[in-house]
């Protein structure tokens, strides 16, 4: 396999991948570097490598997903890994079995990776405490959200070249997103400027003092930024009443077709997905020539072979 | 025949009378016979010389779990854990299961701690029937009894008007109402602090106005009852502002802190390590500091430790689920020296003040002094001894203590309540 390396002198050392606060930014690029070399194999009529032959990796989930499971699932079987499904409904954890049982019931079967989504911050950091298999964080609670963030990073890298000195506005749910840590954590160490944008109520405690500037109008961003990530509003984690209304949030922080034309035309538009059409984005946005949306599910697929080959690299160094 | 305990060459400390000496006691059975020079022979001696003779340390604010959780802590091993600790006297909160709401629950309690024949163990008993908030316990019946306050501990009494009820009625009684600041519809589902921290840490954060506004809501509240009012395990700057512009409007208040808001802060849960998960949670460094000033200006009427036991495997969860507590009983003489004494916020007689003398009047009873004719609780304690914590070695059945492997000064010798000698440290022999 041809993995292309920028940094050939760098050595990645690390057997978990809980977060991107954690990394430096020479780690991010690395990571970006090997999912280069796994984007190919997608491309061939036999869409399998071997580094993962005879490991077994767990889809540990928490909480609902689809795309995020699926995508590691096929990252996986890609590397030729075997892979187990295990989901909160058909587990014992509705039995009240606690999170380290289960973990450690797992890891009496012999599993050599496990990618684990809950719904509590730091969740990934306490099973890489307690048990020895690598650990991947799919998600935890609003905390990071580390593969979307790096493919995030991934595709706008490839599109712009580069990360340094863009304009990045992050626009809706800050407060409960973890997709937008994840995104600030890596994007500001690669030299981006991270705007996040949305009303007061859906910003985070002492958002001033993270690394990014802070607006409450979309219309003042919408003009000066290269890229615009619109976030999911997550209807499951919104307590209360954030804003008054649909049709209100969607008329201040909606990316509309009309708000589309003050942009920069070539303005990345992105989206974690599932998206809500019509609310946060308009069809014709989410469709149209800006949007790398399908291009991000496609890079999240080399970018989770590159995760989960790299810290299998990392345990097998260290043994 | 009498039995005799003789205290010689100490530095007797005893804030309530000012005697800051070396000098001798002599307890005559149950009581205190004698402060001063004492010649003559009697049974037992013990030596004191360069050891710090106080009146008996009263922790105001304890959970020992009993009855419900005996698993995580029972009054037996609290009680243990309180004379290993130098506490004489011990306040338990009624927030077990079943909740302490009638006389009955009280003299169980009772009954329990003299069995034990370790440390006295008072109880506080529910302000609301269940902790539920709505309908008024039992108060006349449970202070009777020996209740020495109420409380809903665990949580506040969040509708003003049965706090306004209850604060009322209590004034009937000689007792403190007590009160576990914190809006609970301001709290949501928070887990720490609300801040940078629970922000980059992606956890529900609880904001300090939920605890202010209550406190701010309660003092507006005592003002139209008579009784007196305690608030528990204050923690933020803007508490201590409440409490000094209340105290400067001769309120009848009083309110306590505890170790783990003068020694940790917010930062400490970076690690998701649920040891440091508490309620109130930990704050942030300027919180710290407003509370070591309000102790320097003599604000804060006692320390307390919100002693919380919880099985390790309770605390080997998310930090989002594990439940609130840190367990430091068994150290907290040690942890006050270190956030008090180290950096001269107290001296020593101000620190037996804040854990003896004031913390009995908060309760109301006859003790924190070495007075001629009180009841014989005393401490001795060797103020250079430097020790290691080890959870390991702990008396209490839980080991939710984040103080494992802190170097100490301080330390407890032997413990005596009601003139029986109930602790000898083994570095006496």
């Amino acid at each position: 396999m041809a993995l292309k390396r920028k940094s050939k002198q760098f050595k990645w050392h690390r057997k978990h991948l809980l977060g991107l606060r954690e990394l430096s930014a020479e780690e991010i690029t690395y990571i970006l570097d090997t999912a280069e070399g796994f984007e190919q194999i997608s491309t061939r009529s036999v869409k399998k490598a071997p580094p993962l032959r005879g490991k077994v990796v767990v889809n540990l989930f928490f909480e609902d997903s689809t795309r995020t499971r699926n995508s590691f699932a096929l990252a996986a079987n890609r590397l030729s890994a075997d892979i187990i499904e295990f989901t909160k409904k058909t587990s014992s954890v509705s039995k009240g079995e606690s999170l380290l049982d289960t973990a450690r019931n797992l890891e009496a079967l012999g599993i050599d990776i496990v990618v684990v989504r809950h719904n509590a911050g730091g969740a990934p950091k306490f099973l890489s405490r307690n048990i020895n298999a690598c650990v991947v964080n799919a998600g935890d609670g609003f905390c990071e959200h580390p593969t979307q963030g790096l493919l995030d990073t991934y595709t706008i890298r490839k599109i712009k070249g580069s990360l340094e000195g863009l304009k990045i506005a992050i626009v809706g749910d800050i407060a409960h997103s973890r997709v937008a840590r994840s995104d600030m954590w890596a994007m500001t160490k690669l030299g981006a400027e991270v705007i996040f944008v949305g009303p007061p109520t859906l910003m985070p405690p002492q958002v001033r003092q993270l690394p990014v500037k802070v607006s409450y109008s979309l219309d003042e961003v919408i003009e000066k930024v290269d890229v615009i990530n619109m976030l999911r509003i997550q209807f499951e984690r919104l307590g209360g009443n954030p804003f008054p209304s649909i049709r209100e949030y969607s008329h201040y922080f909606g990316l509309t077709v009309e708000r589309m034309k003050r942009a920069k035309s070539d303005i990345l538009v992105m989206h974690p997905g599932p998206i809500n059409r019509g609310l946060e984005i308009e069809s014709e946005v989410a469709d149209g020539r800006n949007s790398v949306i399908l291009e991000q599910v496609t890079n999240g697929l080399a970018v989770r072979m590159a995760v989960m080959f790299l810290v299998n690299q990392a345990a097998a160094q260290q043994k | 025949m009498s039995s005799e305990l003789l205290i010689k060459n100490g530095r007797v400390i005893d804030p309530a009378n000012n005697i800051d000496e070396k000098c001798d006691v002599l307890i005559i059975d149950e009581k205190i016979a004698e402060v001063g020079k004492v010649e003559k022979p009697v049974q037992t001696v013990i030596d004191a010389a360069g050891k710090l003779v106080a009146p008996g340390l009263i922790d105001i604010h304890v959970h020992f779990r009993e009855p419900g959780d005996e698993e995580e802590e029972t009054i037996a091993s609290g009680s243990a854990a309180a004379v290993a600790a130098g506490f004489t006297s011990v306040v338990c909160m009624p927030n077990t299961n079943p909740v302490i709401q009638n006389e009955t629950d009280v003299e169980y309690i009772h009954r329990k701690g003299r069995q034990t024949r370790k440390t006295h163990v008072y109880t506080m008993g529910a302000i609301t029937k269940g902790l539920q908030g709505v309908e008024l316990a039992e108060m006349g019946f449970m202070a009777e009894a020996g209740a020495v306050g109420f409380t809903d501990d665990g949580r506040g009494v969040q509708d003003a008007s049965v706090m306004l009820r209850a604060l009322k009625y209590a004034g009937m009684f000689d007792v403190v109402v007590a009160q576990h600041c914190q809006a609970e519809n301001f709290t949501g589902n928070g887990v720490m602090n609300s801040g940078y921290y629970s922000t980059i840490l992606g956890l529900p954060g609880i904001d300090p106005l939920a605890e202010e506004m209550i406190l701010w809501r309660d003092i507006q509240l005592i003002k139209k009852a008579e009784v007196r009012y305690h608030a528990q395990h204050i923690s933020t700057a803007g508490s201590v502002e409440l409490i000094r512009a209340a105290k400067k409007d001769s309120l009848p208040i009083t309110c306590e802190v505890t170790p783990h808001h003068l020694l940790l802060t917010e930062q400490c849960c970076a690690e998701y390590d649920t040891n440091y998960k508490v309620n109130p949670p930990l704050r942030a460094e300027k919180d710290v500091e407003a509370l070591k000033q309000a102790i320097a200006e003599g604000l804060i009427d006692a320390l307390a430790t919100d002693h919380a036991p919880h099985l390790q495997s309770e605390k080997e969860l998310e930090f989002l689920t594990a439940p609130f507590g840190i367990a430091s009983l068994e150290c907290a003489l040690g942890l006050y020296v270190k956030a008090l004494i180290e950096p001269g916020v107290l001296d020593w007689p101000g620190l037996i003040r804040l854990m003896a003398e004031r913390p009995a009047k908060i309760i109301g009873v006859d003790k924190g002094t070495l007075g001629k004719g009180k009841q014989a609780d005393v401490t001795i304690i060797d103020p250079n001894a430097e020790y290691e914590i080890d959870v390991n070695t702990f008396r209490s059945k839980s080991r939710n203590c984040p103080y494992h492997g802190w170097k100490v000064k301080g330390k407890v010798e032997t413990t005596i309540v009601g003139g029986e000698i109930r602790f000898e440290s083994e570095s006496r022999y």
